[in-house]
């Protein structure tokens, strides 16, 4: 297992992660990016040695590389490009309607904090 | 038996496909051919209960290939006793949205038809699979088609929720993704049977470590304590029908999957971690649902508290717990449903779902307050309906194992859950009418639809109540056989059985 990988995949997932904790979702979708090529990676690592290309007929079965993570990476890809598309257009719609691509409080969460506000008002006029 | 697999997965599909290419043509026709996917869908799915029922498991490889290195599916008692259950649902659903979509609050029935489809086709897909990367993609599936049924309006509330929603979501794949690497790595297959016969092999730091991963991985789908945070605030803003469909199946699939892969990869040291999360789990969403003043917010904490149940029942890992769970997986899917299909008349009554703002609704539709009476009480656990049934039977197996605190939790969880369905009774249906209450114009053969499509699914949950006793032996049987490892494997892997049942070689 290549050192040089794992320190990759390390980094990409340590970068991702600090990404999706940012409020503005292009942040976000760019995190995601960065986590989807890190498990990608670390299923391409997970194959084993590498080797050639696992092609029938042009490479001998002792000499190629395991075609098993190969091909759940490409599946893996397809479905994370979607995402990042899917993604995309909400931050789109978000600007849309709100002029910025932030993530917006939880309606539970303003609630409380209206509560509070009410409550220190109250202890202010009294 | 391998046709009836191939109808529950590929039927929906291609109808939904048909649905997107007849968008803009006659909508009968269009509604025709996806509700015709999704009926074939269930009846196939009942039709693999009767088999797997008098041929015990099934397996399917699909392209013939080895189990080392293609996809299998697996048809077990545990598969065929629930699919059946999810599947009817959305047709129930989908007969309810066929009923409301000339309403305003209506989900576009050109496109919730397709992608409804595509999500039956991921259900019957993460059920059936016998390898964990099928089970990402049937995760995959049936997330996309959620992501873009609760956000198609386009509206404020919906982008906003419809972000954390997406974002808590995208990460649990992701995560889902890392761990398949690491299986992968450490036991080089990703095969469910194969990796039941070499995980328990592995050393106990990995094979724990991979447990606690998958457990993340399924805990955020399902929403247990603490990853629920997406669930209550993007659930209500979806229109009716979506959201019945989510919170009756998509929490499930959370669970579906982990009592799969936890029993059969024998992680039982997860037990204590489990039952701990499980207990938080039921009291928090009965208190926040307690809190809420909303019915639709109430019915979508209450989702939460009973997740609590089903992670109670698998964190036992005795069979009765077990047993106790798969029987409340069956019983809460049509009753969360009906639940959210009440509360969409509730709206569809007083032109709002918000307590404060409506009353009186028993005096006036006497007929919508005693459909919401009935799941409400087997929700809550009342004999002599599913619920009560479900509740007893994990509520004993935690008698049986010693576990008091978890007892007491669950006993709490109940009568919060009583209280806060007390608590809509009395603003939606007691008490005075409001003024300025708005209903939303409804034709009454659209109104007959809706209420006809809710009666059906309430039958449906009584059927449960009164075949409870075959439905807990079935339980039993099927929680036999998740205890039982060689189960599972001894099928998958058997050479013989899998030259007559290859699809497409």
């Amino acid at each position: 297992m290549s050192i040089a990988l794992l320190v990759t995949v390390g980094g990409l997932t340590a970068v991702g992660l600090y990404l999706i904790t940012a409020r503005s979702l292009s942040r976000i979708v760019f995190g995601f990016s960065l986590l989807g090529h890190a498990a990608v990676l670390s299923l391409l690592t997970a194959g084993g040695p590498p080797g050639e290309a696992p092609i029938a007929d042009q490479s001998s079965p002792d000499e190629i590389a395991n075609p098993i993570p190969q091909a759940l990476a490409l599946t893996a890809i397809v479905i994370s490009f979607g995402l990042t598309l899917f993604l995309l257009a909400l931050a789109r719609r978000q600007q849309a309607l709100s002029g910025d691509d932030q993530v917006e409080d939880d309606l539970e969460d303003r609630r409380i904090a209206a509560e509070d506000a009410a409550d220190g008002l109250e202890e202010v006029t009294e | 038996m391998s046709a009836l697999v191939t109808i529950t997965i590929i039927v929906p599909l291609l109808a939904a496909g048909l649905g997107i290419v007849l968008r803009n043509g006659n909508p009968i026709i269009r509604d025709a051919a996806t509700l015709t996917g999704l009926v074939a869908a269930a009846a196939a799915s009942l039709g693999i209960l009767w088999s797997v029922q008098a041929d015990g498991t099934q397996v399917i490889r699909v392209g013939g290939w080895s189990p080392e290195l293609g996809i299998v599916l697996v048809a077990d008692l545990f598969a065929a006793l629930v699919l059946p259950v999810a599947l009817v649902i959305i047709v129930i659903v989908q007969l309810f949205a066929l009923g409301q979509r000339r309403t305003a609050w209506a989900a576009n029935p050109a496109l919730s038809g397709p992608l409804l489809g595509v999500l039956t086709a991921g259900v019957s897909m993460a059920m059936l699979t016998g390898d964990l990367f099928t089970l990402f993609v049937s995760f995959e599936l049936i997330l996309v088609s959620s992501y873009v049924l609760l956000t198609h309006q386009g509206r404020r509330g919906q982008v906003r929720s419809g972000m954390t929603y997406v974002v808590m979501n995208l990460l649990a794949s992701t995560l889902f993704l890392l761990g398949l690497a690491f299986v992968y790595a450490a036991a080089g297959t990703i095969n469910m049977a194969l990796l039941a016969e070499r995980i328990p092999q592995l050393d106990d730091g990995v094979r724990i470590g991979i447990g606690a991963w998958f457990f993340v991985v399924f805990g955020t789908k399902a929403a247990v304590f603490p990853l629920f945070s997406w669930l209550p605030d993007s659930y209500p803003t979806a229109p009716t029908t979506i959201t019945a469909v989510f919170a009756g199946l998509l929490t499930k699939i959370g669970i579906y999957s982990m009592i799969r892969f936890h029993t059969l990869m024998g992680m039982d040291e997860l037990g204590p971690i489990m039952l701990i999360a499980a207990g938080i789990t039921m009291i928090i969403g009965a208190l926040g649902a307690l809190a809420q003043s909303d019915v639709k917010r109430i019915l979508s904490f209450h989702v939460i508290s009973q997740i609590g149940y089903m992670l109670m029942g698998l964190a036992l890992f005795s069979a009765a717990g077990i047993a106790g769970s798969i029987l409340f997986v069956v019983h809460h899917m049509p009753v969360k449903t009906v639940l959210f299909l009440v509360g969409g008349l509730i709206e569809n009554e007083e032109g709002t779902s918000s307590l404060d703002r409506s009353g009186g609704l028993a005096r006036r539709r006497p007929l919508v307050a005693l459909l919401f009476a009935i799941p409400a009480l087997s929700l809550a656990g009342l004999p002599p309906f599913s619920g009560f049934v479900a509740k007893l039977s994990v509520i004993r197996a935690g008698i049986e194992a010693a576990e008091t605190p978890i007892v007491i939790a669950a006993l709490v969880a109940g009568a919060l859950t009583l209280l806060s369905m007390t608590k809509i009774w009395l603003g939606v249906f007691w008490g005075r009418d409001v003024d300025g209450s708005s209903p939303i114009p409804t034709a009454p053969a659209a109104r007959r639809t809706m209420e006809g499509a809710t009666a059906l699914a309430i039958v449906g949950s009584l059927i449960i109540s009164l075949f409870a006793g075959t439905l807990f032996d079935l339980s039993t049987e099927a929680a036999d056989d998740l205890r039982d490892p060689a189960a599972y494997i001894g099928p998958v892997l058997d050479l013989d059985q899998t030259a007559a049942e290859g699809v497409g070689s």
